[in-house]
């Protein structure tokens, strides 16, 4: 099986569900002539012309929109935000249309849509290239919210993103795009989106996370390894629908649960797992559920050493392992 | 106000430690930062300074008892901090008990005198009906004490094995077996060499050394060296001084495995092994390839004889790069010693002894000595090893201290 990266994964999965299914087409700025700003969307112009793969204005309320409009009307379309911090014009369209349409007109009309949103800090990426808006769109019922971490997964699950019936929030944490790289089959396969995935067994605390910090918790748990705690590392890899049954049997074995995410701390989509646990695995517990996450600050700072202070490191995870493990 | 007086975090990867010797006895005032109390961890021995000002009412951890960080060791009613009706008390009062908690603080969750159970251990200890006498007996290894669901299934192993019914002691307790408590340096010791022969792949090579020249110029020129330089002179900073040497002509031996490469560490950071009462430390000569001889045996001497005093801080046993042990200083003369994880070998100096040996076809009787090297075979091969093992034999065989 060929090693792809994250970016070439998902830029397959374009071309062949473009292939695959006509109606599919994607729109989005500067996703055209130049292929996406990340490269996701590299040769579809090319190859499906101007009529499939649209350039759009700036403006991210229209681009949901029109993507609603065309939905509705027998399309199904791959709408690219930028970057995840130029999501919130869209917001209205996402929420009270987009993710409610199936519910208000009693099943009439779905809204076969994806919206595909790279996310997260990356080197030098500051205030407004690196927010994580995963909470916001998971809290809404009607949306699929998704964040998958390795390139099988990105495209095994935005070919199931496209073949849904309903609106699927498709997160791309950015760092991955070059960095990360895995087996890719060749042709056609799915991944439904539901199912968390244990990444790594372990017997001393679960660790559940997603996107790019999953990769970082896995490197964690390696240096844990060696100290003697072994960490079973879950890709959550699904916030909306959620896992629960994977991530209750985990906790169960473990009787440890930690949290990483990098958005902020305070109402992060982290809490809800925290919740869950808590809520449901009361009495597997024999230590207090803990979250590790980005801090409470408007954004990811510029300058080296605070953006530093804000990530999510192997050495912060590693601290938060040992401290729970032997609590 | 009465303060608790917890056990601090004393090092990255210290989670217990020993009461060595009590400084404060109750009634005692301490300022702050004062020392209270030696603490004694796997790895160094500490004075804990105070964390507040005030008298010591009550010291809660016995000398030797051994606990998790965070445990209560002791409590200090703070100065100036007394309940409301301080004011109205004469100052003279002979030492307030600790004030009597408000019941609303009895946590309700507290058991058995127990502290607070989690809920899985909560739900082991129904299910498997243990009693609250059986609860006090169980020691708690989390933190302040917390019972652990470890805690739990170890003793539920033990409660299989040995059922609570109180069985009839044999008739003869002076065949009975001895239980030595583990000391965390034993237990620290137990947990690194099990792990350095689990992990590393040992191979060993021994050459041998004839040292009569050497011995010869500490006989003739010991007294008069440390003399001169003020410091005691041992064949330990010669083995060193050659240690380092090929250290610096072979890298690859003062390096580390990991499954990214091999690391090569920029300074050579000689672990020297001490026996101690209790057991062995490894105090680190840090950056020894910029040590001279004279350099060398001052600080061996310093470093030695505060692990003897049990004085040695952290940073004289972290960042070790290689490792030097001595057994020839009991009498071994053939020696091979487990890897100081994660380093990639270890040194050891067999006794000198003297020895009819062939030197030009006659027959002499010489000094000789055994240098073992065990290495981690996946860093280097047996080549480079015995290569190395050659560099030091030939340094010390060619001995001419005073150009050095």
């Amino acid at each position: 099986m060929p090693e792809l990266r994250y970016v070439d994964a998902l830029n397959r999965a374009h071309h062949e569900e473009m292939e695959r299914d006509e109606r599919v087409v994607v729109l989005g700025e500067d996703v055209g002539r130049k292929g996406g700003v990340f490269g996701v969307t590299q040769g579809l112009y090319e190859r499906f012309g101007e009529e499939r793969v649209l350039d759009t204005p700036l403006a991210e309320s229209a681009i949901v929109g029109c993507a609603i409009g065309m939905a509705c009307n027998g399309l199904v379309p791959i709408a690219e935000i930028q970057f995840a911090d130029f999501i919130h014009p869209a917001f209205d369209q996402i929420v009270s249309e987009a993710a409610r349409m199936r519910y208000r007109s009693n099943g009439n009309y779905g809204v076969p849509m994806v919206i595909r949103v790279p996310y997260g800090g990356a080197h030098g990426t500051a205030l407004y290239h690196s927010q994580c808006v995963e909470a916001f769109y998971a809290h809404v019922p009607g949306l699929k919210v998704v964040a998958p971490s390795t390139p099988y997964d990105a495209k095994g699950m935005l070919k199931s993103a496209v073949r849904d019936p309903d609106p699927v929030l498709f997160l791309e944490h950015k760092r991955m795009y070059r960095l990360v790289r895995g087996e890719v089959p060749e042709g056609d396969y799915t991944v439904p989106l539901g199912p968390a995935a244990v990444r790594r067994e372990g017997r001393d605390l679960s660790l559940f996370s997603y996107g790019w910090t999953l990769h970082e918790a896995l490197a964690a748990a390696e240096t844990a390894a060696q100290e003697g705690i072994e960490v079973e590392v879950v890709d959550v890899r699904c916030l909306r629908p959620l896992d629960k049954d994977t991530i209750l049997r985990s906790v169960a074995k473990t009787n440890k649960a930690l949290v990483v995410y990098e958005d902020n701390r305070f109402g992060g989509f982290g809490a809800e797992l925290a919740a869950l646990i808590a809520e449901e695995a009361f009495e597997d517990l024999d230590g207090p559920v803990a979250r590790l996450a980005g801090p409470d600050v408007p954004g990811i700072p510029f300058a080296k050493p605070l953006e530093q202070w804000y990530w999510i490191s192997q050495d912060k995870i590693l601290e938060a392992v040992r401290r729970l493990a032997h609590y | 106000m009465v303060t608790d007086v917890r056990l601090p975090q004393l090092g990255e990867s210290t989670y217990e430690a020993t009461i060595g010797r009590w400084l404060k006895a109750p009634g005692d005032r301490v300022e702050r930062f004062e020392p209270l109390v030696e603490l004694i961890t796997d790895k160094v021995n500490v004075e804990m300074p105070s964390p507040v000002a005030g008298r010591v009412v009550e010291i809660v951890a016995q000398e030797g008892q051994t606990l998790p960080v965070g445990a209560v060791i002791a409590r200090v009613e703070e100065d100036g901090v007394q309940a409301q009706a301080a004011g109205t008390e004469p100052a003279a009062q002979p030492a307030a008990a600790p004030e009597p908690e408000p019941p609303a603080a009895q946590a309700p969750a507290e058991r058995a005198g127990v502290g607070r159970l989690s809920p899985l251990v909560s739900r082991l200890v129904e299910e498997h009906g243990i009693s609250a006498e059986e609860l006090r007996q169980i020691q708690g290894t989390g933190v302040g004490g917390r019972i652990t669901k470890q805690d739990v299934l170890r003793y539920l192993e033990r409660r299989t094995a040995a059922p609570v019914v109180e069985a009839p002691r044999p008739a003869a307790p002076a065949a009975a077996e001895q239980r030595v408590a583990l000391s965390p340096v034993r237990r620290a010791i137990a947990e690194r060499m099990s792990r350095a022969k689990r992990e590393i792949p040992h191979a060993y090579g021994v050459v041998e050394a004839d040292v009569t020249e050497l011995v010869r110029w500490y006989t003739a020129h010991r007294e008069a060296f440390e003399r001169q330089h003020g410091v005691r002179l041992t064949y330990t900073a010669f083995f060193a001084r050659a240690a380092v040497e090929a250290l610096r002509a072979f890298p690859v031996v003062n390096a580390q495995w990991s499954e990214d490469g091999i690391v090569i560490k920029p300074h050579v950071n000689l672990g020297v092994a001490v026996s101690v009462e209790d057991g062995l430390v490894v105090p680190v000569i840090h950056r020894a390839e910029e040590k001279s001889l004279v350099g060398l045996a001052r600080e061996l001497e310093e470093l030695t004889r505060r692990a003897r005093e049990g004085r040695l801080t952290l940073e004289d046993v972290q960042g070790g790069t290689f490792t030097l042990t001595n057994p020839g200083v009991f009498g071994s003369i053939w020696s091979m010693p487990i890897i100081n994880y994660p380093q990639a070998a270890i040194l050891a100096t067999d006794a000198i002894v003297k020895r009819a040996v062939v030197r030009d076809d006659a027959i002499a009787i010489r000094s000789v000595m055994h240098l073992g090297l065990s290495f981690d075979h996946r860093v280097f091969d047996g080549a480079v090893a015995v290569r190395f093992l050659n560099h030091v034999k030939a340094t010390l065989e060619a001995v001419d201290p005073v150009t050095r």
